[in-house]
């Protein structure tokens, strides 16, 4: 009967929208749940999750080694050339020559942080570091050279 | 006890053994212009400000909190970045109307606070016919919105501001109803009357269940006429521009935003008094013991608190509800609330004329 079905209709409407109502009601009594961060007043506490991709580094280990062998896939991997490797050619104990990374050219001005470049690295030798203040007044500090000085591949890599 | 009333009566009485009556009278017009627009600042500023931190809270998160201690100073710096901005009059609009529609808005407003008594003997202007004078003069101001929408020269505030226009208009209708059920049950217009009439206990718990369901119409109908979500399709943020004020700047749209939060606080002042009692204490019956203590809280205390009460819940349905289309807004009114204010209204009555309410 349309009448029931009024009713009906009435009753489910109000009871919806109580049950709304009870949601932010919740939220609104419990100060504590509130998740807005207070930068920049929290910078001591600040925990940014592990895959937050701030900026673009090479890890070296206490023997001041990184893994980087210059194959270069970052560079080609990288959508807007913001990688250069500049290698140079070692000589091995036998003799041999041998490809090595000169030189690990990074322009963090132009990085959009896509993360394609560490994916693309076969050995795991960059990955995306935790900082984000990246502000400056002159643009030259924004080349940075990612592998440490007088840093070598590390044995056994490649 | 603190009571206002006794300010009032000192001040009236100094006044009018200093002047001759038509000063005196003269002189208390001007004070109270000046107490008026005083409090309409004060609104707009706590208004805005609570509205905001409300709103943060139930989105879990912090409102503005970096202008002043806790962001009380917020709504200031708003005002003066409203009063530093340029007020731009559109090329084609109609000039007269255009800059008067906001004034319109406000003097209806301004005039709607006349029979409301804030506090034992604070009233301005104790009208026999009190209820159906704020009816009344409500209802003028969908001229204000519908001369901004027309005025503007822009075919999306004229589309807002006749849908808003259609939106007050109906919801009107039940909000009347409603505020009818508590005319029949305390048997007059006049507000301190009814006041008075809720002495023994307040119209909402004594009147059961028609006085709760005549109240939720009321609260449903007056967030529709304030254009406050879920209703305000007319001047949806996101999707009619800004509807009917999308071609005011500056001062003008100052003034408009300052009378949407002073007209929610009217309607929900109204509201307290012909629901919740108005100043009147939380009496129970005739227990006096009980009803002594709840006196000694002062009549101001207990009018702004329910008041506030009110805004509260009015907020809280804006944050909480999604916003309703014209047509499903139109379709509530007319098929839902109408009919079923209505038949509460005949019930009322009913009840009334049988005594069968506490």
């Amino acid at each position: 009967m349309f009448l029931k079905q009024y009713i009906s209709d009435v009753y489910h409407a109000v009871a919806s929208l109580l049950k709304g109502m009870k949601t932010t009601g919740h939220y609104f009594i419990r100060p504590k749940e509130i998740i807005t961060q207070q930068y920049p007043d929290n910078r001591a506490q600040m925990q940014l999750p592990e895959r937050f991709r701030g900026e673009v580094v090479m890890t070296h280990d206490d023997n001041n080694e990184h893994a980087c062998t210059g194959c270069t896939a970052c560079e080609l991997a990288c959508p807007n050339a913001t990688i250069k490797i500049i290698t140079k050619f070692d000589t091995t104990p036998e003799g041999k020559k041998k490809k090595a990374l000169d030189t690990f050219v990074y322009h963090l001005e132009l990085c959009t942080m896509c993360n394609l470049c560490v994916e693309a690295c076969p050995t795991s030798a960059i990955k995306m570091a935790q900082t984000f203040e990246h502000s400056v007044f002159d643009r030259n500090q924004l080349l940075k050279k990612l592998n440490n000085p007088g840093s070598k591949l590390r044995a056994g890599v490649e | 006890m603190f009571s206002l009333e006794h300010i009032t009566d000192s001040i009236q009485q100094w006044l009018y053994s200093t002047f001759n009556p038509t000063m005196a009278l003269i002189l208390e017009c001007v004070i109270v212009m000046f107490l008026a627009i005083g409090l309409f600042a004060i609104l707009g500023l706590v208004l805005v400000l609570m509205e905001r931190k409300v709103a943060a809270r139930m989105q879990i998160r912090l409102g503005p909190n970096r202008v002043g201690p806790k962001g009380m100073f917020q709504t200031v710096a708003d005002t003066l970045k409203l009063v530093m901005k340029e007020g731009l009059t559109p090329n084609g609009a109609d000039k007269f109307l255009f800059n008067l529609a906001p004034f319109i808005v406000m003097i209806a407003a301004m005039l709607v606070l006349a029979p409301i008594a804030f506090a034992k003997g604070f009233q301005i202007w104790d009208i026999n016919i009190g209820v159906l004078y704020v009816s009344a003069v409500s209802s003028v101001s969908v001229i204000g919105i519908l001369m901004a929408g027309w005025a503007s020269n822009n075919k999306y505030s004229l589309l807002g501001a006749m849908r808003s226009g259609a939106q007050i208009v109906s919801y009107e209708l039940s909000a009347g109803l409603s505020i009818i059920s508590i005319v029949v049950l305390s048997g007059s217009l006049q507000i301190s009357e009814i006041i008075a009439s809720q002495q023994t206990g307040w119209w909402l718990f004594r009147g059961h269940i028609p006085a709760i369901i005549a109240f939720v119409i009321f609260i449903i109908a007056v967030t529709a006429e304030t254009n406050r979500a879920p209703f305000d399709l007319a001047e949806a943020e996101s999707e009619l521009t800004a509807g009917f004020h999308t071609e005011y700047s500056g001062m003008r749209f100052a003034l408009f935003f300052l009378a949407e939060y002073i007209n929610v606080f009217i309607v929900c002042a109204i509201g307290a008094t012909l629901f919740l009692g108005g100043w009147m204490p939380f009496h129970i019956g005739h227990w006096e013991g009980f009803n002594h203590i709840m006196d000694y809280i002062p009549s101001s205390v207990w009018f702004l608190g329910k008041t506030f009460f009110l805004i509260f819940l009015i907020m809280w349905f804006r944050w909480t509800f999604p916003r309703l289309r014209v047509d499903q807004l139109l379709n509530l009114e007319w098929k839902y609330l109408l009919p079923i204010s209505m038949f509460n209204l005949l019930l009322i009555t009913l009840i009334a004329i049988m005594g069968w309410h506490f």
